[in-house]
């Protein structure tokens, strides 16, 4: 890439997290020369891979703010960029259902909202309608609203996706790379690094939990990150087959409330609880967390009760004191901040990506290089209704290491670990080689499989197993 | 390839055991699949001797009688796929096998589930806390430790029932000292030698009555939360390897996607005394029907169930659901294995768990209030094999109400 100057990007972006990777993936497109910094050792390793997976509509966003605005527009973009990149998408709909004569008062006015949103498909559908959709609901339930658009996604392929396309553009991803300082200087921002000083033309903060941190090293305070946390619950396989559609509690002021999902892997997710917390690295899961979600799915589906947990997990999602995305350009100090991004974020990222590089436009920035249209990455299929390569006879014929099964609860061939732990995007630790392929996420976690994927990236990535073994990320 | 007689769906102890004597009783061809890449089931990761104790009657160690299990299978004439997973049982008895050959469909006249059972891991135990690396299942660790992998410098074994023993002596193996042993439960569930000499001779202290409440470390497992159970005291301690044992879950996947009912006590197949299960044409034995047995007891039960279908095997006849007088437990009793009797032809044994020590050792069988057969266990240990002979229910009127079995 050229750039304008000995080592000075355009564009330093702060974090690797799911709307980091859209900006970056936007921004190198459009021809600058770009930085992404994380202090992580892999893209979407913080808020971006622990949430409830869901493309959303924005149905029930405030109308009028930027989040409305985004979320809309994202869902659209994300859409088509999945089924370009072969990103697993679930199109089972939601439905919302009501449990009280309150709650189903509400649903009319929950409509008009959809569709101040932009989501004209929404209908309210009663008791009758919601029960036929929807025959293992438990007992109480009332009339329910229909929203089409809402979607199961997979979510961790999206960064991998957004960050893969970046690097294949000329991006540059430093991982593992915390910030320690940035401050403005003359002809843009530096951004300080172990050993090193990053010199760019604009920084943008996309740093999600730790935005507030960086705001306040550019010497704003635009508003405070509180982490709150959300425990889920992921059921067995076995499960899915108690529902069809995403269930959607009736939202409330703080909250949408604990959710029954189909996940794009086959599984059903529950949760997420809401409990805000002062330390942004507490992603435990507590009794009590774990049973008011147990308490919460079976009332919404009684015959969760009999189903085995596969998984359970916490992920910190970056609430502030505001109701809407923080998203503002301050030219004086050529720099973006993008804060307050909510669970909303992952559908809402290549739309708050377009949104970034138009505020960047308008503030007269221009890229040292021409804009770039490469092919979108092929992304490999983890869906469960996707053709996984085990099941793929021209795949096999290609390397037969796709025909030989590793791990059998997800159906994952050692072709699949082999590739996660090379190329750009390669997995550093076992977390990356789960989020890239599925192994190990199934209902054994690893009883089977585990001893034997531990060898094979240890052989594949020459790093020490018991370096692997020091953490689960 | 087409129509084998019998599919065997496992190559763990039960399903090499039914596979060869079916051959040895002129049923054939018999087809064993697995989707591992080696026959043997769990014992090929178990380095300790005792295997084949209870159907060989010799000691052997797990690789060994997984070998010999084998070769015992395909010198009866069956042939084993491996590396082959049985995808689907259709409504019209085609059976999908996805193998390195590729896809293909057989028609066998009967398929055996021999599918085996896992230790359920941590998450499927709720257990809450952070989830850092270092949390192991008895199986899991018993494969890292044969492949030379580091396991770490300090262990909590949570469960003080046989495979906890040997997770111990495994972890023993590998160089790692256990600083403790959880279990729920008032006392140990096993052998008073082993736990003696657990307790005494490596001085690793058991928590009874106790639970692990959290697992703290953001990368590596740092620390055990146990709760005991009777003050509410909760201890931390250091450890960076945890081995949940125990605790077992069939693999039936297959069976219940196969429309095959399942014990909701045993989580696996319910079957009659003959291994049938509710579905016609479908067989179930090991510990897919009863998790948690000795290797040595899924054998048995392997080759019991090949025995009964060998003595219908008819050439034209069809394999029927399952049959018989229904067998249920009540009080701290948890579970029976078969679910179904004919007191005419009564299995050889009925397996039974209970969830308390005690109250008493005698089980006592009785169909509408009425005793029809009693037996006195030797035990009545939690977590631990509990056989009762068959015979108990031969007094039963065949065309009357349920035997409840309980424990008095």
């Amino acid at each position: 890439m050229t750039r304008t100057g000995p080592g000075v990007y355009d564009v330093a972006v702060v974090g690797a997290g799911v709307v980091g990777c859209a900006i970056a993936r936007r921004l190198t497109l459009d021809g600058a020369s770009v930085v992404v910094l994380d202090r992580a050792g892999d893209v979407g390793d913080g808020t971006s891979k622990a949430n409830t997976a869901i493309l959303h509509t924005g149905f029930d966003t405030v109308p009028g703010t930027l989040e409305s605005r985004l979320v809309a527009r994202g869902h659209t973009l994300l859409a088509a960029y999945a089924e370009a990149t072969g990103i697993a998408v679930e199109r089972c709909g939601a439905l919302l259902v009501a449990w009280d004569d309150e709650q189903e008062a509400s649903l009319p006015g929950l409509a008009a909202k959809a569709a101040a949103n932009g989501c004209t498909d929404a209908d309210v559908v009663d008791a009758t309608e919601v029960r036929r959709r929807e025959p293992q609901l438990g007992p109480g339930h009332r009339g329910g609203l229909l929203v089409p658009g809402e979607w199961a996604v997979d979510p961790w392929s999206v960064s991998l996706a957004f960050a893969t396309e970046a690097v294949a553009a000329g991006a540059e991803l430093r991982l593992a790379t915390p910030v320690t300082g940035a401050t403005p200087c003359d002809g843009g921002v530096e951004v300080r690094v172990p050993g090193a000083t990053v010199r760019a033309r604009w920084l943008v903060n996309a740093a999600g939990l730790g935005a507030d941190l960086i705001d306040r090293m550019m010497g704003r305070a635009d508003f405070t990150v509180t982490p709150r946390r959300g425990q889920l619950l992921v059921f067995d396989k076995s499960a899915r087959r108690l529902l069809t559609h995403i269930l959607l509690p009736v939202p409330t002021e703080r909250s949408k409330g604990v959710l029954v999902s189909p996940t794009t892997w086959g599984n059903v997710l529950l949760g997420p609880t809401a409990e805000d917390l002062e330390d942004r690295t507490d992603t435990a899961t507590t009794a009590a967390g774990v049973d008011q979600l147990l308490a919460a799915g079976r009332r919404i589906l009684p015959a969760l009760a009999h189903e085995e947990v596969t998984a359970a997990y916490a992920g910190l999602r970056a609430a502030t004191e505001h109701r809407d995305y923080q998203i503002r350009c301050h030219v004086d100090l050529a720099y973006v901040t993008v804060g307050g991004i909510r669970s909303t974020g992952l559908t809402a990222s290549p739309a708050i990506a377009e949104h970034v590089a138009a505020l960047l436009a308008g503030a007269g920035a221009r890229w040292s290089g021409p804009p770039v249209d490469p092919a979108p990455p092929a992304m490999p299929p983890l869906g469960e209704a996707q053709v996984r390569p085990l099941r793929d006879p021209e795949r096999i014929a290609t390397d037969p290491a796709y025909g030989t099964a590793l791990c059998h609860c997800e159906q994952v061939s050692r072709g699949e670990v082999r590739d996660a732990c090379h190329g750009p995007l390669a997995a550093t630790g076992l977390g990356g080689v789960r989020r890239r392929t599925r192994a190990m996420n199934g209902r054994c976690q690893g009883n089977w499989c585990g001893a034997e994927v531990v060898a094979l990236v240890a052989e594949q990535t020459g790093t020490d197993p018991a370096e692997l073994t020091r953490s689960t990320r | 390839m087409t129509g084998p007689a019998v599919l065997v769906v496992g190559a763990g102890p039960a399903g090499l055991s039914a596979a060869r004597e079916l051959g040895r009783r002129g049923i054939g061809p018999v087809v064993v699949a697995d989707r591992e890449a080696v026959p043997g089931g769990v014992p090929r990761h178990c380095e300790h001797a005792g295997f084949g104790l209870q159907d060989l009657r010799r000691s052997l160690s797990g690789p060994a009688y997984a070998r010999l299990l084998s070769r015992r299978a395909e010198a009866g004439g069956a042939r084993i796929l491996l590396a082959t997973t049985v995808v689907e049982l259709d409504d019209g008895g085609g059976v999908t096998l996805v193998g390195p050959g590729g896809i293909e469909t057989l028609h066998p006249r009967a398929v055996l589930l021999a599918t085996g059972a896992r230790e359920r891991p941590r998450s499927a135990r709720l257990v809450p806390g952070d989830r850092p690396a270092g949390v192991f299942t008895t199986g899991q660790l018993q494969q890292w430790v044969q492949r030379g992998l580091p396991v770490g410098r300090r262990a909590v074994v949570v469960g003080a029932e046989h495979v906890a023993y040997s997770a111990l002596v495994t972890l023993r193996h590998a160089g790692v000292p256990t600083v403790a042993m959880v279990t729920d439960l008032p006392r140990h569930q096993t052998l008073p030698a082993f736990a003696a000499a657990t307790r005494f001779g490596l001085r690793v202290p058991l928590r009874t009555s106790s639970q692990v409440v959290g697992l703290l470390g953001h990368g590596r497992l740092e620390s055990v939360e146990v709760e005991d159970r009777t003050t509410g005291r909760v201890d931390r301690l250091v450890a960076d390897t945890i081995v949940f044992t125990g605790d077992w879950v069939p693999d039936h996947d297959l069976a219940r996607r196969s429309g095959v009912e399942l014990d909701p006590a045993t989580r696996g197949p319910w079957t009659d005394g003959a291994g049938r299960t509710s579905r016609p044409g479908v067989l179930a034995a090991g510990n897919l029907v009863h998790p948690g047995e000795t290797a040595g007891i899924a054998a048995l039960g392997g080759r019991d169930a090949a025995r009964r279908l060998a003595a219908t095997w008819s050439a034209a006849g069809t394999v029927g659901a399952a049959a018989g007088l229904e067998v249920a437990v009540s009080g701290a009793l948890h579970s029976v294995v078969p679910a179904r009797v004919d007191p005419a032809d009564p299995p050889h044994r009925l397996l039974l768990r209970t969830t308390a020590f005690g109250p008493g050792r005698l089980v006592v069988a009785r169909q509408g209030g009425a005793e029809v057969g009693r037996h006195r266990l030797r035990h009545a240990t939690p977590n631990r094999s509990l056989s009762v002979p068959g015979t108990v229910v031969v007094r039963a009127d065949p065309l009357g109400g349920p035997v409840e079995l309980s424990l008095v």
